[in-house]
């Protein structure tokens, strides 16, 4: 099964400072959500970006994608992210559907909701392909269990995120979350996103190390 | 100051500062998130006064408007789609009575087959119905439009509608920057109206109109529809001086210099549309982009000025009409009579399908080459299509 459908010799057009981010999860698990905040964070660190959802069915469980532009620019452009940067998947039973790798730029970055090891994950084809893409796994179900009580991924995933990207910083999206979230509730998804941020960043440094 | 916000939500405080007193809306996706921000503003009382009416229907709501508008309340709605065919027979009621409500179409696509995603057909099927039509390209000029149609209607005594993407813009996140509330009471002065209902001093409003008057009724609404050419860039003006921003005009114009061949668009597309325009500029290859941010009345002699050295012209619809092509094309059409240029009809978009850089880009050099049919359907599944047919279900 062809995993990806990667943009070869993606010409250079002129925006290359543009950085799109797009995720993918299950109705129910705030992939749009997520995106919105994403926008907001980078909004709040001085860039432009646009977030937005995508135009499928609206069922709590059907697969659901959102998108994050980010810029130092005005942005114009209302196509979906069609060219990812990075790849957000909020729920690992997607990692086989159709489309969810398409387009993912050669030097890509993956971040997976999974209890398990990258090569755990049957991805071989795509790393082994391209070697340039960063395939990184965070059980941000389990954090947002021990803080939320319940497995709600997007805030937890967006912490990891920043540990993988320089375009927003942690306190740019513990800031978002406690904006969205008033009081406790917000108190909450800070601490799991500041725990996704900083296991993502001892995995890094472990995978540096190593 | 610029804010991170939601296209709905930077729509509802805007109205919220033009200080409607009567907001009467039934909600529809995408829609919802204006009125329902809107509820929210009146329960907590930072708009007041206005009455927040809760109804059954879009037509109700639009009655409940024409009504509250009527005795001379600032009146404000918002619907889509079905909702808005639904108000249809209110629709000609409003502007026929020359009430000066403003209602937000957050456009999407009408059914059967059910789709709650975006294109023009909404909007598009009551483009006759005398109400004004404003489009927006992004949630900045939604926002604009929005203190500028107020100012409109008030001034001509004409509902405006103020047309922007469901989903794309209503939905979408984006830097805005909204007026201030000083900004919005210099610009929006108090409404006075021109006549209300009184019980204290009753008349007839909209009483029977026989074949000696009626074409002189709508002989002088077509009249203050061509005035809403003079005044729409004229407050448009004026909305830049007191905001620094841009105020509404009747067509936008980008990548004009030596451009041979011009597409014209409604909406968020441009947006796309301009960026893929100068991919192909640094290829060599000049395309403009006209807009057209007044669709009704529609600016046919801008449009005209706008188009007058292209060579090939490409209307990019939103909408179609079964039978005949593009609603818009019919218009462009009509501004260049006379004129040699080559006009094609590209139907793009419908019911959410995605408009991308690379379609575009493939229909322009496409066009560039003379090689567009009169009537192209952009990204058509014709396999799908052969299916359908097979089975019989095209028919």
């Amino acid at each position: 099964m062809p995993l990806a459908l990667f943009a070869e010799g993606e010409a250079d057009d002129g925006r290359s400072l543009m950085y799109e981010v797009r995720l993918h999860g299950r109705g129910g698990q705030g992939a749009v959500t997520a995106a919105e905040l994403l926008s907001v964070a980078a909004f709040d660190g001085g860039g432009w970006a646009q977030a937005f959802p995508s135009f499928g069915s609206e069922r709590t469980g059907a697969p659901v994608a959102a998108f994050c532009r980010m810029d130092d620019r005005p942005i114009r452009l209302r196509e979906p992210v069609l060219n990812p940067n990075a790849l957000l998947i909020l729920d690992a039973t997607l990692l086989h559907l159709d489309g969810v790798f398409a387009g993912l730029r050669p030097d890509g970055i993956v971040l997976i909701n999974s209890a398990r090891q990258p090569d755990e994950l049957g991805l071989g084809d795509l790393t082994g392909r391209h070697p340039d893409v960063t395939v990184t796994t965070l059980d941000a179900s389990a954090i947002a269990r021990r803080h939320l009580g319940r497995p709600l991924p997007n805030g937890v995933m967006l912490g990891g995120f920043a540990a993988l990207s320089d375009t927003v910083s942690i306190e740019g999206v513990l800031q978002a979350l406690r904006e969205r979230f008033r009081g406790s509730t917000g108190e909450s998804n800070a601490c799991a996103a500041q725990e996704a941020y900083d296991t993502v960043r001892l995995t890094r440094e472990a995978t540096v190390d190593a | 100051m610029p804010e991170q916000l939601e296209g709905s939500v930077a729509v509802a405080r805007t109205v919220a500062r033009c200080r409607p007193q009567v907001v009467c809306a039934y909600p529809i996706t995408p829609q919802t998130h204006i009125v329902e921000g809107l509820s929210v503003l009146v329960r907590e009382g930072s708009l007041a006064p206005c009455e927040f009416v809760n109804v059954e229907s879009e037509f109700a709501a639009l009655s409940v408007a024409i009504g509250a508008s009527a005795t001379g309340a600032r009146t404000y709605t918002a619907t889509a789609s079905q909702g808005l065919l639904y108000m249809a027979e209110a629709l000609y009621n409003a502007s026929g009575l020359g009430l000066p409500i403003v209602m937000t179409v957050a456009n999407r696509a009408i059914g059967a087959p059910i789709n709650i995603w975006n294109d023009h057909s909404d909007s598009m099927s009551q483009r006759d119905c005398g109400w004004l039509q404003l489009f927006a390209e992004d949630n900045q000029q939604a926002v604009d439009l929005h203190v500028q149609a107020f100012r409109i209607a008030e001034e001509l005594s004409v509902p405006v509608m103020v047309c922007m993407d469901g989903f794309v813009l209503t939905h979408a996140y984006e830097q805005v920057e909204l007026p201030t509330q000083e900004q919005v009471d210099a610009f929006v002065p108090l409404y006075q109206p021109r006549q209300v209902l009184d019980p204290q001093a009753p008349i007839t409003i909209g009483a029977m109109v026989g074949p000696e008057a009626f074409t002189e009724v709508r002989y002088l609404a077509h009249e203050t529809q061509l005035r809403a050419l003079e005044v729409i860039p004229r407050i448009g003006a004026e909305y830049a001086e007191v905001t620094g921003r841009p105020g509404g005009a009747l067509v936008s114009a980008y990548n004009m210099t030596d451009a041979d061949i011009v597409v014209v668009a409604m909406g968020s597309v441009l947006g796309t549309l301009k960026d893929t325009v100068d991919e192909l500029a640094a290829d060599g290859t000049q395309v403009g982009v006209v807009g057209i941010t007044t669709y009704r009345p529609f600016p046919a002699a801008a449009v005209r000025a706008a188009l007058a050295d292209a060579a090939r012209v490409v209307v990019l619809e939103r909408a179609i009409s079964p039978g005949v092509g593009g609603p818009l094309t019919a218009d462009v059409r009509g501004a260049l009579a006379g004129l040699s240029t080559e006009i094609v009809t590209v139907v793009a978009g419908l019911g959410g399908r995605a408009i991308t850089r690379p379609s575009l880009r493939a229909m322009l050099l496409e066009a560039g080459r003379g090689a567009l049919d009169l009537l192209t359907f952009l990204d058509l599944d014709l396999p799908q299509i052969q299916r359908a047919q097979l089975t019989g279900a095209g028919r």
